[in-house]
């Protein structure tokens, strides 16, 4: 396998405070892997950071060998990584079709010139948008959904939906942040199924998790941050025996 | 030299008047995160009012003592702002709290209109004149005229400015609007009373555009129902460059414009050869906002304002 | 009637042309030819609201200066088209380099200004709408390229084949001055300005519009360079101002600062806020509205003299403080407009619907 994303010593300071120091981590094409910590250990910083939404204060985020950490959210999004974000930020008064068209922007191309006149080059890309984006509503499992406002969906599906507009702009790389936070047990295994199924589909995934159980049952890799720092990494069943990570959890539940 | 020193001295005086107006932008804007447009508007009222006060006295009392008539005018039009902004805030702004952030910004325009329009079917087209009232005494310093009016409106700036910032920073009232500044939620959950904070926070600031807009009829000897635009422009210009949301920052960016706009003015002349002249001041503050919001638009004593993730 | 005609489309399209076609002549004949030059009026509004609803409607950016844009246009058509310097372009050359002139500038200013947040920008946006009409205040000396506050005139009228929409034409017994020509010019760019607004909103650069009025950072996670769409909207609302602008100084023959204020901003922003963000045809009513009633109000006037023998309040004082009154009462009680497009409906019914369920439980709790 081959390394689809390196984090390499990133360090990420607001004023004096360090909210992540020298954190550096690799995700292998084709893998799920976890990033757990206890809150406010900088997982959702790193997301940030990977993303483009902050920049770095050092480092290098390398996706595909190339360095990125320099790079605009958007253009971060056109070399193939998505990411979906913790309090979901749908665009709520969209449909939930209209949602999953705008991820396709990315992919597309039609211009302003191309819109006015509407030719038939537009014409086919547009029926392929909605094509696209109506698929991605059925393998995400919100197939009858399609024409109601996304702030109108309950909270599980408003999930499945952020998801469905990531894959709009096919990323090979996936990050999710907290995709099964508030769920009940039932549909966190739907999700793990879903985040399964997108695995085989091709798509890389990398998971912030609170729920270290759902990690560790469906990662094959996981990193545990704490302050900032990386404590541990490596396969699940490892990590979950590390008194690192254990005095972690345990101290800060304490 | 002594050019430059009498623009610095007018253009202090002029930004201690800027300073008093950003007081109340940065205060409504560090607690709502609102532009209240209609700021420059109230000052205008005060001066307004305070000018129909004192043409009445001077009618009714000629004997009076003009300081005393000017203390009276002032001494209306404080609590005539202070309830036209409660009202203003109630009305235009309380319901739309919750609402998309444009909304309460074009209500503002909107308030702002309709107060530049009824002050105009109130008082005339015409510009009102300010009257001879107050003593006419100057000195030199250094080469410089200061009259005794410029000495007044600084002292009187600097006064308020000090007690606002006692008031902020040591009553119960100041530390409840720093509690709904940094969150209202937890102001709220801590027993503070934000509806009343927030309407306390728009009355003094009034209380404070009120005086400052007498001390701007008084210092150009006339007023008129279109000056609380630029007036208010500038001031909110100034609470940018200050740092908006920053009590401090406001007096110094008010002070900082006002100089700028006076040396500006004084010297464009010179520095484009003539191609410019002194017509040119209102642009200083234009220019000095759109650079501070494109090179540091937390302002100079400001924190980070920027869209955050 | 109105079933009938939604059920045939065609039909309804083919009124509607013939009703636009005949306006001026009703308007002309029935109520005097000044109606005429008040459509003429109307349908610069329009063009005007179109455009600027591209910035505030479409991507969510609030601009206070847009008016600054109207007058570039106006003034460069002044400059190629007037003995000021002497020069006499056509028309078809010198608007759509007025278009591109206004379309850069505002390029010039968004660039650096867009990355600030809403309010930030309104405020941004009207003082560079000052700071334009300020230098054309004062461009007079020592090179005099406005003409200062007393403005420019002798503008060239449109002229079409050698036929000057300037002079009035008697054909067939009838006389028609030159507004009836310009009703004709401003209603095929209205239309064309409908129609590409229409076809942009519902294209791939419409939708990250809107995704970017929506939630910026969710705009940009999904691909869409936020800052060059904002600039694309700016530019394209600005293009459509510098061509109103055009088309004004054509129709006046003359322009001064005086037409460009602040308040034509906001007059503008009106007609979108009561007509419906966003919408288009929300907005054309707005423009509609907002251009005719001052011009009703001038019979309350007549009026006035008619019943008391004066005038007590002069008419046209009262118009903008209807306008502020009509601006706060649109925000407090129907804040999506007269004609909401769906999604600002939606958008401002969320806050009502959360409250309203919340009561709903409240009521339930007491039963």
């Amino acid at each position: 396998m081959s390394v689809l994303l390196s984090v390499d010593q990133v360090t990420k300071r607001f004023g004096g405070l360090a909210a992540l120091e020298e954190v550096s981590l690799s995700v292998e094409s084709g893998e799920i892997y976890g990033l757990i910590g206890p809150n406010g250990a900088g997982k959702t910083t790193l997301f940030n950071c990977m993303t483009g939404l902050y920049t770095v204060t050092s480092g290098a985020v390398r996706l595909d060998g190339a360095e990125v950490q320099a790079l605009k959210p958007h253009q971060i999004v056109k070399r193939g990584f998505a990411r979906t974000f913790q309090n979901i930020r749908l665009f709520a008064n969209m449909s939930a079709l209209e949602n999953v068209m705008v991820g396709r922007h990315a992919r597309t191309r039609a211009n302003v010139l191309g819109a006015v006149l509407r030719c038939r080059k537009t014409r086919a890309e547009e029926a392929g948008i909605r094509e696209r984006a109506l698929e991605l509503l059925n393998y995400v499992g919100l197939g009858g959904k399609s024409r109601g406002l996304a702030s109108h969906l309950s909270y599980g599906d408003q999930r499945r939906l952020e998801i469905a507009r990531a894959l709009a702009t096919e990323p090979k790389l996936l990050a999710l942040d907290e995709p099964v936070a508030g769920m009940n047990p039932n549909e966190r295994q739907q999700m793990g199924e879903l985040f399964r199924k997108l695995r085989e589909g091709g798509v890389t995934l990398l998971l912030i998790e609170h729920d270290v159980k759902l990690v560790m049952g469906l990662c094959d890799r996981v990193a545990v941050l704490d302050y900032g720092r990386k404590i541990a990494e490596g396969p699940a069943e490892e990590v979950r025996r590390d008194p690192a990570v254990i005095a972690a959890y345990l101290g800060g539940e304490a | 030299m002594d050019i430059f020193l009498q623009q610095l001295v007018n253009g202090l005086v002029l930004g201690s008047i800027y300073a008093l107006v950003a007081l109340g932008y940065t205060m409504v804007y560090g607690i709502l995160e609102l532009i209240n447009f209609a700021h420059g508007e109230v000052t205008m009222i005060g001066a307004m009012v305070a000018l129909s006060v004192i043409g009445v006295l001077m009618g009714a009392a000629p004997d009076l003592p003009g300081v005393m008539v000017v203390l009276a005018g002032i001494l209306v039009a404080i609590p005539a702002c202070m309830a036209l902004a409660f009202g203003i805030e109630k009305v235009a702004y309380r319901p739309l709290r919750k609402a998309p952030r444009l909304a309460p910004l074009i209500t503002a325009i909107g308030v702002s209109i309709i107060l530049q329009n009824l002050a105009m079917l109130i008082w005339g087209r015409q510009y009102v004149s300010f009257p001879p009232l107050l003593p006419v005494a100057r000195f030199e310093f250094l080469g410089a005229h200061i009259s005794l009016l410029q000495i007044v409106i600084v002292v009187l700036a600097v006064t308020i400015m000090a007690g606002l910032w006692l008031l902020v920073e040591k009553s119960r009232l100041g530390r409840a609007m720093r509690a709904t500044a940094q969150s209202k939620e937890v102001a709220e959950l801590m027993g503070v009373n934000v509806d009343r904070v927030i309407s306390a926070t728009f009355i003094i600031g009034a209380a404070i555009a009120a005086i400052a807009g007498v001390m701007v009829s008084a210092y150009y000897g006339l007023a008129h129902y279109y000056m609380g635009f630029m007036l208010g422009l500038k001031a909110f210009s100034a609470a940018v460059l200050g740092g908006i949301g920053n009590i401090a920052g406001a007096m110094l960016g008010g002070l900082l414009l006002g100089v700028i706009e006076a040396l500006g003015a004084g010297y464009i002349g010179d520095i484009t050869g003539g191609f410019l002249g002194s017509h040119y001041q209102d642009v200083f503050a234009f220019f000095v906002l759109i650079l501070v919001l494109v090179f540091r638009p937390s302002g100079l004593l400001g924190e980070r304002v920027a869209n955050r993730a | 009637m109105l079933d009938s005609l939604r059920r045939r489309p065609r039909l309804a399209f083919a009124l509607l042309a013939v009703l636009l076609a005949a306006l001026p002549f009703i308007m002309g004949f029935g109520l005097g030819n000044s109606w005429v030059r008040v459509l003429d009026f109307v349908l610069l509004y329009v063009l005007l609201a179109i455009g600027l609803n591209i910035v505030v409607g479409y991507a969510g950016l609030l601009d206070l200066g847009y008016i600054a844009f109207y007058a570039l246009g106006a003034y460069l058509y002044a400059w190629l088209a007037s003995p000021h310097f002497g020069l006499h372009l056509p028309f078809w050359v010198v608007l759509p380099i007025g278009a591109a002139f206004a379309g850069l500038f505002g390029v010039l200013l968004g660039a650096p200004t867009l990355r600030l947040r809403g309010d930030y920008l309104a405020i941004v946006t009207l003082g560079f709408g000052e700071i334009i009409r300020i230098f054309m205040n004062n461009l007079n000396a020592p090179f005099n390229l406005t003409n200062g506050p007393q403005g420019m005139n002798l503008i060239d009228p449109v002229s079409v084949a050698g036929f000057s929409f300037g002079k009035t034409l008697h054909i067939f017994g009838l006389s028609l001055p030159p507004t009836y020509f310009y009703y004709y010019l401003f209603l095929a760019f209205t239309l064309l300005a409908i129609f590409i607004a229409l076809r942009l909103q519902d294209s791939r650069i419409g939708r990250a519009w809107a995704a970017i009025r929506e939630d910026e950072v969710a705009a940009a996670a999904m691909g869409i360079n936020t800052r060059n769409l904002k600039l694309l909207a700016f530019a394209m609302g600005a293009s459509f101002g510098g061509l109103a602008g055009g088309l004004f100084a054509a129709f006046q023959g003359f322009i001064s600062p005086e037409s460009f204020t602040l308040w034509e901003s906001i007059l503008v922003l009106c007609m979108i806020v009561l007509g419906g963000m966003g919408n288009i045809p929300g907005v054309i009513l707005g423009a509609v509205l907002l251009t005719m009633i001052p011009e009703a109000l001038r019979y309350i006037g007549d009026l006035q003299r008619a019943t008391l023998g004066h005038v007590v309040v002069d008419p046209s004082d009262l118009r903008m403080l209807l306008f502020g009154v009509a601006l706060v009462g649109m925000m407090l009680f129907r804040p999506a407009g007269l004609l909401p497009s769906r999604q600002r409906k939606r958008e401002f019914a969320a806050e009502d619907g959360v409250a309203e369920q919340e009561q709903a439980s409240l009521y339930d709790a007491k039963a």
